[in-house]
């Protein structure tokens, strides 16, 4: 921001020059803008049913900071690598998938709760989380879910690490449990987070209630399976499978939100720097990687899985920060709430 | 202190609400100062919004109650007006305390409680500022102080109620425009209210009390001259709890999609050569 230089300190020369710019912006743009001054609203807002009250939206902004969508990225790649590391020890095709799979989870969860507890307004109160169970809410339930899976993951992380000094019997039994619960708690952890931002108030959240769970769930199973592959796992073929039906769900997902009805909610994912960053996350964790993994699997070339893999990350990061900021866009159109007939959910 | 009608002792609870009467408003801002002072909020800046009187805006964490100011064209006798002058409409804003309150049931900490009387009210001892409220809001009522962290909305003065007094709003307000009362009295009220305004030949005046949504009705109920929306009051708000069944069966859907994809993912794969193990 610069600061307009006070008038006793611009020279005659310079205010002359400022009226003719202001003359050049008026004929160019059709207004002029300045400080103070507010001819954007022109004609002046009016209250009345069309405009609503002054133009002025009547939802609230969310309040989150940029933890949150980091979180959704952070917590549903750890989802998706639990799962990843629960199957690939229970059908015990891959050792070191598993071991690095318990590993990520368990970072991740660490990670994720911190994220998590620094969003908080009062961070020194995130236990009165856990003070209560509310099914209804879908913040208590993934607050439940992100606490019973960093102990399990964090569990099996640990009868891992103990497990490649001395194996012991009941260590085993216990990782494996531990290993089984965060698998299981990975499935919702990695979806919840849809649910969580479609079923509130906000406009373009829930018109897409239907289709938020599955994009984000996919969006995380491409970002764990592209962590896994970038740590050294980058030769297994299940990983390389499922980076294919990840990458083939999420274009799917993505061609749907493009060529989707009703436009006027959806605005905020079609325009604006929040509709060219959900679109550009939609390309970079949809299309890019399925054709990269495709010509990898034909080709066998390690390289392109790595770039695959890249891509799938920063499009999942850019698809949850564009969603949370759409949300913002959405808050902001001041005629959604006010038009009645696009009240009704359509898929 | 001297005995008044407001000191009656409860003995048992009644649920109570708050009629806002626009077509009594003069606009002159009593339960903003009033609900200020006795709920200790701080100031909501000092911006020229260039909205007529309004440079506030909207209720938010630190206005609990908010006079809307509409400017209409010169009617004569329309809200006591002269034939030059704009016509007035002034309406009292505030906490709409839902009877399927979106705040109350996204409340992860369970900060937010229903009282004995049927408030909806952020307790500030247990708050811990997630803002998920802010969201689940169908009137955008709630707001997160970030100074201070948590929560904040109207608590239809809760301290007063228990004790048997009515909200400061309410009590401040010079022309009774702010009724507070048992929620059916107010109702009745409403509709008389309303029957008497369309016999003087007030046509367009209506009763704001969404009953056909998912919000079930609310507690704090207006009565308008005109269509609500140039209020901001949207004509169909829901509690956002209606789209959880649509977004957990999704959630469901993807989670079975997910375990059955890498089961046969794993499956249908050879065995990783593990020698780098």
């Amino acid at each position: 921001m610069t600061q307009p230089a006070r008038p006793e300190q611009v020279s005659a020369m310079a205010r002359e020059a400022r009226l003719l710019s202001i003359r050049r912006e008026a004929e160019r743009k059709g207004r002029a803008v300045g400080e103070g001054i507010r001819p954007e609203g022109a004609p002046f807002p009016k209250a009345s049913p069309e405009t609503g009250y002054y133009g002025i939206h009547l939802l609230k902004e969310p309040q989150w900071s940029w933890e949150v969508p980091v979180y959704f990225f952070v917590g549903g790649a750890a989802g998706a690598a639990a799962l990843i590391g629960g199957v690939a020890k229970l059908t015990g095709k891959d050792e070191r998938l598993a071991r690095d799979a318990h590993l990520v989870a368990a970072g991740g969860a660490i990670l994720s709760t911190g994220l998590l507890i620094s969003d908080l307004g009062r961070p020194e109160r995130f236990l009165n989380m856990l003070r209560v169970f509310k099914i209804q809410s879908p913040m208590s339930v993934g607050a439940w879910v992100l606490a019973l899976f960093g102990s399990t993951s964090g569990a099996a992380a640990f009868a891992e690490l103990v497990e490649r000094r001395l194996d012991i019997g009941p260590i085993r039994v216990l990782g494996n449990i531990a290993e089984g619960c965060s698998a299981a708690l990975g499935l919702p952890l990695a979806t919840y987070t849809g649910v969580l931002i479609g079923a509130t108030a906000i406009p373009v959240w829930h018109h897409n209630i239907k289709t938020l769970p599955m994009h984000f769930g996919m969006s995380g199973l491409a970002s764990g399976v592209s962590v896994l592959e970038l740590v050294g796992n980058g030769d297994s073929p299940a990983l390389n499978r499922l980076g294919i039906g990840a990458a083939a769900m999420e274009s799917y997902v993505g061609f749907r939100l493009e060529f989707m009805r009703d436009p006027r909610v959806n605005r905020p994912l079609k325009r604006g720097l929040t509709g060219w960053t959900t679109r550009l996350g939609g390309i970079l964790s949809g299309p890019v990687p399925l054709a990269l993994r495709l010509v990898a699997t034909a080709s066998g070339s390690r390289r392109m899985r790595r770039f695959a893999a890249w891509s799938s990350i920063v499009g999942s990061i850019l698809t949850r920060v564009g969603w949370v900021y759409a949300g913002h866009a959405s808050a902001r159109d001041w005629r959604i709430p006010l038009e009645t007939h696009l009240r009704n959910r359509c898929d | 202190m001297s005995t008044s009608a407001n000191f009656e002792i409860r003995h048992s609870w009644r649920t109570t609400a708050f009629l806002t009467d626009s077509t009594l408003c003069i606009g002159c801002k009593a339960c903003e100062v009033a609900c200020k002072e006795w709920n200790h909020i701080s100031e909501d800046g000092f911006d020229w919004s260039g909205f007529s009187y309004d440079n506030t805006g909207s209720v938010g964490h630190s206005t609990w109650r908010h006079v809307k100011f509409i400017e209409g064209d010169p009617q004569p006798g329309k809200g006591g007006n002269a034939g030059d002058g704009i016509s007035w409409e002034f309406s009292s804003d505030v906490c709409k305390h839902c009877e399927v309150a979106g705040c109350l049931e996204a409340c992860p900490t369970g900060a937010i409680t229903r009282m004995e009387f049927g408030a909806v009210y952020v307790q500030p001892d247990i708050c811990n500022g997630c803002s998920y409220c802010v969201v689940a809001c169908p009137f955008g009522v709630v707001q997160k102080n970030r100074k201070d962290g948590r929560a904040f909305k109207c608590t239809f003065c809760s301290d007063r109620q228990r004790v048997g007094l009515q909200p400061a709003c309410a009590k401040a307000c010079p022309t009774e425009s702010i009724k507070f009362g048992e929620i059916n009295e107010l109702r009745t009220m409403a509709e008389e209210r309303l029957r008497e305004l369309h016999e003087r030949g007030i046509e367009d005046a209506t009763v704001y009390n969404p009953m056909d949504t998912s919000v079930g009705g609310i507690h704090a109920f207006f009565l308008l001259r005109g269509d609500p929306r140039t209020y901001n009051l949207p004509p169909k708000p829901e509690a956002p709890t209606i789209y959880l069944k649509d977004g957990w069966r999704s959630a469901g859907l993807v989670a079975g999609m997910l375990a059955l994809g890498s089961l046969f993912a794993f499956l249908s794969t050879p065995a990783r050569n593990s020698k780098n193990s």
